[in-house]
C-alpha cells in the first residue's frame, strides 16, 4: 500500500480522534446532554428492536425449512455423508445441561443420523454428574484404542445402535492443562537430570510433550471434527484446548428449541465445508 | 474509505479536477459525520474492550480479483490499518490479530518467503513513518515464537514493539509466528524454570549446612499458567471474528477465548469493512448479558 496513502487516510481521521474528550473525564450532565443521552438510548433501542424483528423472521423461515429437511422434502438432506464426522462434539450452556430430556432426545436423534462417538461438554459438569452411574470405559476395547477415550466415557445403546459418549467439563479444559503441566514439571525436578540446584539437562517441554502428559493422566482424547454449540451465543465455553485446535464450531441455538432438521442441516454444511479442508488451517491463504 | 486506499494500490490513480477534490472532501467529511453518529448511537450499549481478528480470506481475493496473491496480502494489510482506526473511533482498546500460524511454515517455501517479506516492509513501513502510529498512540505487541522468524523479521518486530512500549493508547497485538498450544506450552515453560529459579535461590541461601530441602511448592493452577501466557495483562477477547466464513478457531487464543463471542462473518478479510464492524458489535452487544453473566459466575467459583 502506498505510505503517502496511509498517511494520508490516517491524517484525516486522526484529526477527528483529536477532539474526541478522554472517556474518563466527568462532565456534568446538563439538559441537553440528557436528551442527547436519551436520544441516542432511543435510537440505540430502536435498532436493537428492529434486528431482533429481523431475527424472529430469519428464525422462522429457518423453521420452516427445518421442517420440510425433517419431512424429506428437500432432497439433498437425505442422503448424508457422514464418513468424515468420525468424532462429534456437543456444548451445552449450563443452565440447559440439566435439560436430560432433551440431551436424550439429542443423543437419539444423532444416533439415527449414524453418529457412532460423541462427545458431550458443559462447563459446570452436569452432564457427567448425570451420567456418571455408567461410566466404567468404554466396553469395546479395540473401539476405545483406536478413539483413544478416557475413563469419561460410556458405551450406550441409544435409538438405532450402540453409541460411545464421552462427557467432559469444564475441570478437563485448564484444570486439565494445569494438571499436565504439574506433573510435565514434577517429572523434571524428581527426575535424573535435575539434582537440587543443578541443572543438567535443558528445561524444553513441547506440546507433544503436553499432548502426552494430558493423556496420561486422563485428559486426552480425539479431536472432535464437528462441535456443535447448544446455547444462547456461540461461545466454546472452556472447551479442552487440546482438542479445539481445528475443529469446526457452528451454533445450533438453544437446546430447548432444537430442532432435527437444524442438525441434519448442520452435518451438510459440515460435509460441504470439509471438501475444502485437507490439513490444518493455514492463515493467510485462498 | 477502504476503497479509496485499494483503488490507489491496484489502479492508475487519475488526476483530479478541483471540483472532483472538493466534492470528494465533502462526501467524506459527510461520511465521517454519518459514522461518528452511528458510533454515538452503538456506544450506548455495552462496547467491547478486547477484539481479536483471524484475518481470512486474502487469497481468494486476490484470486477473486485476478490479481497476483501478494497484493492480496497487501490489501489485507490497508484492511487491517482501517480496521485498527474504526476500533479506536469505537473505544476498543485492544485488537489481536492473528497474522501467521506455525503451522504456515509448512506451506510452499516461496509463499512464506513473500510473506516474510511483506512482514518485514510493512514493519519497517510503521518504524519510518512513526507518525501513523504516535497519531493513535498505538503499543505493538509481537506475540509468538519470535525465534522461529528469520532474523530481518524477527530484528524489526523487536524494534518496533521497543519503540511503542511506552505508547498508552490502542494495543494492538500482532500474533505471529504463532499457535495457542504453543503458547501453552511456552507458558509451562516459563513456569517451571521461574520454579526452577526459586529452588535454586532456597538451595543457594541455605548456607547452615542445612541440606535445601525439596521446595514444597503448591501445585501450579490456572492463575499460574495465565500469568506467563503472551497475553498476560490484557483482557480476554470479547469477540472473535474469523472473516470469509469459516468456522474453525485454527489454534487460535484458545486458552482466552472461553467466553468470547465467536463470529464468522462471511466476507473476505480485504472486504472486511467499518459495516461489518458495526454489525459484529451490535451482535456481540445481543449476547453481552449471557456472556457477561457466564464471566461473572466463573470468576465467583474461582
Amino acid at each position: 500500500m502506498g505510505t503517502k496513502a496511509m498517511e494520508a487516510f490516517v491524517s484525516n481521521e486522526t484529526a477527528l480522534f483529536m477532539n474526541k474528550h478522554p472517556p474518563h473525564v466527568f462532565k456534568p450532565m446538563s439538559l441537553p446532554s440528557i436528551i442527547v443521552k436519551l436520544t441516542l438510548g432511543l435510537l440505540w433501542c430502536i435498532i436493537h428492536l428492529s434486528i431482533s424483528l429481523f431475527s424472529l423472521c430469519y428464525h422462522l423461515i429457518c423453521n420452516l425449512e427445518y421442517y420440510l429437511i425433517s419431512s424429506g422434502l428437500l432432497p439433498k438432506y437425505r442422503n448424508l455423508q457422514l464418513e468424515r464426522v468420525k468424532y462429534l462434539a456437543i456444548v451445552v450452556d449450563s443452565r440447559e445441561a440439566n435439560n436430560a430430556v432433551k440431551l436424550k432426545q439429542l443423543l437419539c436423534w444423532l444416533s439415527t443420523i449414524g453418529v457412532k462417538h460423541v462427545c458431550l461438554y458443559d462447563i459446570d459438569g452436569a452432564i457427567k454428574k448425570y451420567f456418571e452411574p455408567g461410566m466404567n470405559g468404554s466396553g469395546d476395547g479395540s473401539s476405545a484404542d483406536s478413539l483413544d477415550v478416557n475413563a469419561n466415557t460410556k458405551a450406550l445403546h441409544c435409538c438405532h445402535g450402540e453409541m460411545s459418549i464421552e462427557c467432559i467439563s469444564g475441570c478437563d479444559g485448564k484444570e486439565g492443562i494445569a494438571k499436565a503441566a504439574n506433573l510435565l514439571c514434577s517429572m523434571y525436578f524428581n527426575g535424573d537430570k535435575y539434582t537440587h540446584g543443578v541443572d543438567k539437562s535443558e528445561l524444553v517441554f513441547t506440546e507433544a510433550d503436553m499432548a502426552s502428559a494430558l493423556k496420561s493422566i486422563g485428559y486426552g482424547g480425539p479431536e472432535p471434527d464437528l462441535l456443535l454449540v447448544y446455547g444462547p451465543a456461540r461461545c466454546h465455553l472452556g472447551f479442552p484446548a487440546w482438542r479445539l485446535r481445528y475443529t469446526e464450531i457452528m451454533h445450533m441455538g438453544q437446546l430447548k428449541s432444537m430442532k432435527y432438521g437444524a442438525l441434519v442441516k448442520a452435518f451438510y454444511n459440515f460435509s460441504k465445508k470439509y471438501q475444502n479442508y485437507a490439513l490444518p488451517t493455514l492463515l493467510l491463504h485462498s | 474509505m477502504l476503497d479509496s486506499l485499494i483503488s490507489q494500490d491496484l489502479k492508475m490513480e487519475k488526476e483530479k479536477q478541483p471540483d472532483e477534490i472538493v466534492t470528494t472532501g465533502v462526501l467524506e467529511s459527510l461520511q465521517n459525520f454519518i459514522r461518528k453518529c452511528i458510533v454515538a448511537v452503538l456506544s450506548y450499549g455495552p462496547m467491547p474492550r478486547h477484539i481479536a481478528f483471524i484475518m481470512d480470506g486474502n487469497r481468494r481475493y486476490a484470486k477473486s480479483r485476478s490479481i497476483k496473491e501478494g497484493a492480496g496480502h497487501r490489501v489485507g494489510f490497508s484492511a487491517l490499518m482501517a480496521s485498527l482506526l474504526y476500533c479506536y473511533e469505537m473505544g476498543v482498546k485492544y485488537i489481536t490479530v492473528y497474522a501467521f500460524s506455525i503451522d504456515n511454515f509448512k506451506r510452499d517455501p516461496t509463499e512464506v518467503q513473500t510473506l516474510m517479506e511483506l512482514m518485514e516492509e510493512k514493519i519497517n513501513e510503521l518504524l519510518e513513518n512513526r507518525n501513523v502510529i504516535n497519531k493513535v498512540n498505538c503499543k505493538i505487541n509481537f506475540w509468538g515464537n519470535l525465534g522461529m522468524l528469520s532474523e530481518p523479521v524477527r530484528l524489526a518486530a523487536q524494534k518496533l514493539m521497543a519503540s511503542t512500549a511506552g505508547n498508552a493508547g490502542l494495543v494492538l497485538s500482532v500474533c505471529m509466528p504463532y499457535n495457542s498450544t504453543s503458547e501453552i506450552a511456552n507458558a509451562v515453560n516459563e513456569l517451571c524454570a521461574e520454579r526452577r529459579d526459586m529452588m535454586q535461590r532456597e538451595h543457594a541461601g541455605s548456607s547452615n549446612g542445612r541440606a535445601a530441602g525439596s521446595g514444597a511448592h503448591s501445585d501450579i493452577s490456572v492463575a499460574d499458567l495465565d500469568r506467563h501466557m503472551y497475553t498476560a495483562g490484557c483482557p480476554d477477547p470479547d469477540i472473535v471474528i474469523r472473516t470469509s466464513g469459516e468456522t474453525r478457531l485454527s489454534n487460535f487464543l484458545l486458552w482466552q477465548t472461553t467466553f468470547s463471542h465467536l463470529q464468522n462473518p462471511e466476507p473476505l478479510w480485504p472486504e472486511f469493512s467499518w459495516r461489518h464492524l458495526v454489525w459484529a458489535i451490535l451482535q456481540y452487544q445481543r449476547v453481552y448479558p449471557y456472556i457477561e453473566q457466564n464471566r461473572i459466575q466463573a470468576k465467583k467459583q474461582l
